[in-house]
């Protein structure tokens, strides 16, 4: 059995310490949690948190059915089951030592649509959006003018809407 | 009325009528509250006593159990009893006292992250930090504790909570989204079941910690089938183990049929159990010709250890009855002769060539007792020479730390079961080293006069680790010796005011075992057993269930066995 990447969405009650228990349970396994991310969902009081974790897939599906056994846990995903999309927010900052720099950053930035938040004499901030293939990219380009520092959201994701049909409906039915 | 009058009110509307705990500072408001509730206090002389004697209340009665303790020193140390409850699947509600709401985080005196420590110990917890949740917490925490898969819950209530003024209702509603477990089989999953096992040849039915609540139902389904049935550690007492259909405990010191069994199965019907790696042995090696129907209300131990070929997740006095009515006796002939020769050729035998052994005294109490009674245990050689020879007949009455292993568990869980049973006797059967891990005890024994008969099996030695020093490190024994600095037991018990005897050979063993039962009041007996004396069958850590070291099992006459 080999190890494969898993982008999992956990649904969870916004109670305190819900994430400790949930981390807590990702390390018992022996597992490194590759990016995490948390917000607040639609729905008052819920929060919706995206892990990406690398395991065997029984492994995985033992940490699913632990996860789902929280309590505070109201519903796992595991969207390598489905077709999905993901995304993950990056901001970046670059040197800028010659105009010609600045020129040539300028132009690969707008090639990825990437935004530019911050301008200095010296540096340049950009806000990249896209999935984590897209954002290694832009960082290997961005390494040659020198990477001041960065920081990644890390992913979240949504199943697409013709796997997810059964909640389209509820929600059309509720519109209706 | 307050938060921590509350509290009680609560714990009273669920049918609480005993609690085990020990006051402090941080949960003062709660004990001064206890002083008017007609609720029963029991003080035990150390927290982790408390937690032990409540999770042993619920397993004798199917009623949680209760334990409070205050904050800091005396949450930490119900740490190892919520974690025995949580492996042992056992309802327990703790409450914990804890420093007010602003003092938390500031390092206060008696202050420890009791919510971040117990969370991993537990089925689930809460902090509560506003006076009008405790009904519904409280409410909460019940249902979680006792449903499903049963387990600890633990409530942590700062002092200041206790002390503010209470104008919630009781009237609550349990707010759980999350908390929704499967009672009810997936009936295409029952009739795949009902299909394997009506074609298996060689099948056999292994029950677990979850057969204590469907007795009724095991007994049904092994009547009707007429299947073999095997009883894990936790599983003693579901099937009564006289039965022609018992085949004992399976696993590393499980019966040689029960084992043998396993082996040669060509069906196992998992029966609320999880499969623990001390029943499995290498997994690889485990079953290896079955086909295995598994039957927990938790769906994360299906295929957690061993795949499960026809999963069924439900209630066993839901899915158990199904089972039973869609099948028809089972034509197994032929495998109960195989497993009968084997019975036959493998009973309980030890040698007498001592003045003293643990498993006869074992013996002498179970003959005293008939068996009809609540036993329980500590941890180590006594505890397997139990399950093997004073396997108790009636749900509930087989009590022992199975899952954590919990040196010090017998003696407290000997007063929750004297308190869960009344009118029952108790007997607690111990090691000379285990005894010593909650020896103070005795004080609660003594202040309530229960009706416990503590039988301490004094070899002198930490028996276990001993007989694993000797077989797989070259018996080099390391830090086992106690025999030299043991106190007089009986001494000691009369010290705390019971019954104390020492007893040195088999007659006056004899004679004193039905003497003391009798008499129906508190007392210790410290039995000098032989030293070297080892628990077998035994199969190795690690090695297969078919690789059973049969020791002094061997029949007399060696026969034939299949391998």
């Amino acid at each position: 059995m080999s190890a494969t990447k898993h982008v999992m969405s956990v649904t969870v009650r916004d109670r305190p310490g819900v994430l400790v228990r949930i981390a807590g349970l990702f390390a018992r396994r022996g597992f490194n949690i590759e990016s995490l991310s948390v917000a607040q969902s639609d729905d008052p009081g819920i929060s919706r948190t995206t892990f990406v974790v690398t395991g065997e897939d029984a492994t995985l599906e033992q940490v699913q059915k632990q996860l789902q056994k929280l309590i505070d846990v109201i519903k796992v995903i595991d969207h390598s089951e489905a077709k999905f999309i993901d995304r993950e927010l990056m901001l970046i900052k670059v040197a800028v030592r010659t105009p010609d720099d600045r020129v040539e950053i300028r132009q690969i930035a707008q090639d990825f649509r990437a935004r530019i938040v911050d301008v200095a004499r010296h540096a340049l901030v950009f806000e990249v959006t896209g999935d984590e293939g897209k954002m290694n990219a832009f960082i290997t380009q961005m390494r040659d003018f020198g990477i001041v520092e960065l920081i990644r959201t890390g992913r979240v994701a949504l199943p697409r809407s013709e796997t997810d049909k059964e909640r389209l409906a509820a929600v059309q039915a509720r519109a209706a | 009325m307050k938060g921590a009058e509350a509290l009680l009110k609560a714990l009273e509307q669920h049918g609480v009528d005993v609690v085990f705990g020990h006051p402090g500072g941080a949960i003062l408001p709660v004990y001064d509250a206890l002083y008017d509730s007609p609720i029963k206090h029991v003080l035990v002389r150390h927290e982790q006593a408390g937690a032990h004697a409540a999770d042993a209340y619920y397993r004798a009665s199917g009623n949680v159990g209760v334990c409070f303790a205050t904050s800091g020193p005396g949450a930490t140390n119900l740490v190892t009893g919520l974690a025995t409850a949580q492996m042992d699947s056992s309802a327990v509600v703790a409450v914990t006292g804890n420093v007010a709401t602003n003092l938390i985080g500031t390092d206060a005196f008696q202050e420890a992250d009791v919510y971040g420590i117990t969370g991993p110990v537990t089925k689930h917890n809460y902090l509560v930090k506003d006076v009008a949740d405790i009904p519904r917490v409280v409410a909460e925490a019940f249902h979680i504790a006792a449903t499903g898969r049963p387990g600890p819950v633990l409530i942590d209530l700062p002092k200041d909570v206790q002390q503010a003024e209470f104008h919630g209702t009781f009237d609550v509603d349990i707010d759980l989204p999350g908390y929704r477990p499967t009672i009810v089989g997936n009936a295409k999953q029952v009739r795949k079941a009902a299909d394997v096992i009506r074609k298996a040849e060689r099948p056999v039915m292994m029950v677990g910690g979850g057969g204590q609540v469907a007795s009724a139902e095991v007994m049904a389904f092994a009547a009707k089938t007429g299947i073999p049935v095997i009883t894990t550690l936790m599983g003693i007492g579901a099937y009564p183990a006289g039965e022609p259909q018992a085949l004992g405990m399976p696993g590393m010191h499980g019966t040689v049929t029960a084992n043998r069994a396993i082996t040669h199965c060509d069906l196992i019907l998992g029966a609320g159990l999880r499969f623990d790696d001390r029943v499995t042995g290498k997994i690889s090696r485990f079953a290896p010709d079955a086909t295995v129907v598994h039957i927990d209300i938790d769906p994360a131990e299906i295929s957690k250890l061993v795949k499960a070929h026809v999963p069924v997740v439900g209630d066993l006095r839901d899915v158990l009855p199904k089972l039973t009515a869609a099948l028809e006796p089972l034509a197994i002939d032929a495998w109960w002769e195989q497993l009968d020769e084997w019975k036959g050729m493998y009973p309980e035998r030890f040698k007498r060539d001592q003045p003293l052994v643990s498993q006869e005294v074992i013996q002498l109490l179970h003959e005293a007792t008939g068996g009809d009674c609540v036993v329980t245990t500590e941890v180590g050689q006594h505890q397997m020479f139990s399950a093997r020879l004073f396997p108790t007949t009636r749900p509930r009455t087989f009590i022992t730390s199975g899952g954590l292993g919990t040196m010090g568990f017998g003696l407290p869980a000997a007063i929750g079961a004297a308190f869960a049973r009344p009118g029952e006797t108790v007997v607690c059967i111990a090691g000379d080293g285990s005894i010593q891990m909650n020896i103070q005890e005795l004080a609660t024994v003594y202040k309530h006069q229960l009706p416990i008969v503590i039988a301490i099996l004094n070899n002198g030695v930490l028996g276990m680790v001993r007989q694993w020093q000797e077989m797989f490190s070259a018996k080099r024994y390391s830090e086992i010796y106690l025999a030299d600095s043991n106190p007089d037991f009986a001494k000691l018990a009369q010290a705390y005011g019971l019954d104390g005897y020492n007893v040195f050979d088999r007659e006056a063993a004899a004679k004193l075992v039905p003497e003391v039962l009798a008499k129906g009041k508190p007392a210790l007996v410290n039995f000098f057993v032989y030293e070297a004396e080892k628990v077998f069958p035994m199969i190795p850590a690690g090695a297969g269930v078919d690789e059973m070291i049969v020791g002094d099992q061997e029949p007399e006459n060696e026969p034939e066995v299949p391998a």
